[in-house]
């Protein structure tokens, strides 16, 4: 019997390591000692996790989407594996603000774990009214849009799936936050042109990007003959979805190094397993990571894919994380010109 | 009081939680047997071993790294010995294993020697009554959901009766050792087909115990282990009997800590309101009158739970829901 490292994780206060690297990056006014944060509605509000590990040696905590209610979420079946990955129907289930402020914010507070809160809601308003009551919290680093959930007001139409919704969910979260925590707005994959759902959100003052959410998808049970899932369709996860999410960054960083974007953090998304998946988002222009449905798989992977990233950053010879983040389209660039 | 704290908590079972926190490990395989349809796994489990309770449960990386399947499998605690003499005093782990998918066919296939990714002990173990108090007792096994009651069982102060049913001979797990443990004249087994014990299920001999009990007090405690169908028939058995039942759930987990959201079902919290509960967090081990029994149905693909009107955040009928 041996102990994995997760048991182990110990606080960095932020600079160099022995590696050389420094593994501090930048999201807006907010800086992480490391690069690998937890993804939204994969670690809760952290207390979970922090039965095994300290999450105050994560890059941070991205907790599950906050609404203005509690919500009971969806009936089950709500999940179903799929081949290097999940379908998830869960439907947003949450305490409400209320809750999550007296009883989880004050524990990631205590624990000093630096946290992203996710916000989520059925129309603009909702979200406006929940930026402005959380970014005056203490202990709150940013904000997280969850703009992938159905807009009420049009025909349950997801915010994230059209430009003009998008925009006018962050104009309200940016009005309201008053740049009190950085904003950063995520992203569904399930556009047309994802370049185009950046510049909406991005013209209205987000500070960063998140990318990038689920993909819709549906499994049939073949003996009962009907979907498997409650909810019927799902959003789909894990590795079976890192090229759509590599490929999702990569475009949106295109746009800004061309001068189509203005150019602001990305954090990237999308079944990072390892170090080496996580470099890739850095290379395909990436600031900061998210470690999303591997968390179910390995409740250590946030905290240990941080480790893995710097060494695998320090190995081809990168002192800061920034001197990395889109450094293929460099490379490419640099071919180019041969 | 904080201003905020009126709002309810999204745990709210009781403060009297005996769960332990926690390990990931990796644990080599010290012994994998056959045992009736299914399979025994001993794991060198050190910490976890010394940590878990009767009713926990362990959750298990299956494939080989890098694996296409990336959920856990939820797998109970057979029995925990914090120091284990057939194997040179190691902490082990013991499960017993059902191949019903790729995942647990996987594991089935483990050798000693190998090694398995483990997080555990998981969720909230049975309740026992306290020390010096010995109540009467019934635990109801179906299949290998006996391999978690049996470790109780063993526990249990007061007198124990072990019920033992499944569809099939080849499908009943621990009967030997329920002999071992309470005495053949207290274990009785049930089969669908009648190929072993008395011909039916398990609620047969259930009825009969609780009959008899009724006339001696105290009253007895039901625990059971084993598919929701199952668990239902206890709970109507036993609740006009005035039994008390602690019932664990089987309910499939994407992670087993907490994190997914996936392994709920809808249960009266002790501040009498409803809310769709993770039963890896929660559970897997509930109080049965608090499970919602009349949002749950039972499909071709198990059992499945409907939000109840009345849960925590349950859709309105406006349509400001999902």
């Amino acid at each position: 019997m041996t102990t994995t490292d997760a048991r182990t994780p110990t606080r960095t206060d932020g600079g160099p390591t022995a590696t050389g690297l420094d593994p501090r990056t930048t999201i807006g006014s907010l800086t992480l000692t490391n690069p690998v944060l937890t993804a939204s509605g994969c670690a809760a509000a952290g207390r979970e996790l922090g039965r095994l590990y300290d999450v105050a040696a994560l890059g941070a905590v991205v907790t599950k989407s906050i609404l203005r209610e509690a919500r009971s979420g969806r009936p089950t079946p709500r999940m179903a594996e799929t081949p290097s990955g999940m379908l998830n129907s869960i439907g947003l289930q949450g305490p409400g603000i209320e809750a999550f402020l007296a009883h989880d914010l004050s524990w990631l507070r205590e624990q000093g774990a630096t946290t992203v809160v996710s916000i989520a809601g059925n129309d603009a308003a909702e979200f406006a009214e929940l930026a402005g009551r959380l970014a005056g919290e203490p202990g709150v680093g940013a904000l997280e849009v969850n703009i992938s959930c159905p807009n009420v007001a049009d025909r349950g139409l997801v915010f994230a799936c059209d430009p003009a919704s998008s925009a006018q969910v962050v104009a309200g979260v940016v009005e309201a936050v008053a740049g009190r925590v950085p904003v950063l707005a995520k992203l569904s994959p399930d556009v047309t042109d994802i370049v185009a759902i950046a510049r909406s959100v991005l013209d209205q003052g987000a500070d960063g990007l998140a990318m990038i959410n689920t993909t819709l998808g549906m499994v049939i049970d073949t003996d009962a003959l009907r979907p498997v899932l409650a909810g019927v369709t799902g959003g789909l996860s894990g590795p079976a979805i890192r090229p759509i999410a590599v490929r999702c960054v990569w475009q949106v960083h295109a746009a800004m190094r061309a001068g189509l974007l203005p150019p602001r953090p990305i954090v990237g998304i999308g079944g990072i397993l390892t170090g080496l998946d996580a470099l890739q988002f850095v290379l395909a222009g990436a600031s900061a990571v998210q470690v999303g449905t591997t968390t179910f798989h390995d409740p250590s992977a946030p905290w240990r894919v941080g480790r893995e990233l710097a060494g695998e950053l320090a190995a081809r010879g990168f002192t800061r994380v920034a001197d990395a983040v889109g450094h293929a389209h460099a490379v490419l660039e640099q071919e180019g010109a041969w | 009081m904080t201003p905020g704290s009126a709002a309810p908590p999204a745990e709210t079972l009781g403060p009297v939680d005996r769960r332990p926190d926690p390990v990931q490990l990796r644990c080599p395989v010290l012994a994998a047997e056959p045992a009736a349809a299914y399979r025994r796994i001993v794991l060198d489990a050190g910490e976890a071993a010394r940590r878990a309770l009767p009713g926990q449960f362990v959750a298990l990386a299956v494939g080989e790294p890098p694996t296409a399947m990336l959920l856990r499998r939820a797998v109970s605690i057979h029995r925990a010995r914090a120091v284990d003499d057939r194997f040179g005093g190691a902490g082990t782990i013991e499960i017993v294993v059902a191949p019903h998918g790729p995942g647990t066919q996987w594991l089935t296939r483990c050798r000693p020697g190998d090694t398995l990714d483990v997080v555990g002990p998981l969720g909230r173990p049975f309740p026992v009554p306290a020390s010096g108090e010995a109540r009467p007792a019934v635990v109801v096994g179906g299949g290998y959901g006996s391999a978690p009651l049996l470790w109780l069982a063993a526990e249990l102060t007061g007198d124990v009766d072990v019920v033992l049913g499944a569809a099939t001979a080849d499908r009943l797990f621990g009967v030997d050792e329920a002999e071992a443990l309470v005495g053949s004249s207290r274990t009785w087994v049930t089969t669908d087909d009648g190929s072993a014990g008395e011909h039916g299920r398990v609620s047969l001999v259930l009825e009969r115990l609780l009959s008899r009990q009724l006339e001696s007090a105290p009253a007895v405690d039901v625990y059971a282990c084993g598919p929701m169908a199952m668990l239902r028939a206890v709970q109507e058995l036993a609740a006009p009997a005035g039994a008390r039942t602690w019932l664990a759930v089987e309910e499939s987990m994407a992670c087993g800590i907490g994190i997914c959201m996936t392994c709920v079902l809808p249960v009266r919290g002790e501040d009498g309101v409803t809310r769709m509960t993770r039963s890896c967090l929660e559970g897997p081990t509930f109080d049965g009158e608090r499970i919602r029994w009349d949002a749950i149905a039972f499909g071709p693909g198990g059992a499945h739970s409907a939000v109840p009107e009345d849960c925590l955040g349950a859709p309105q009928a406006s349509g400001t829901g999902h």
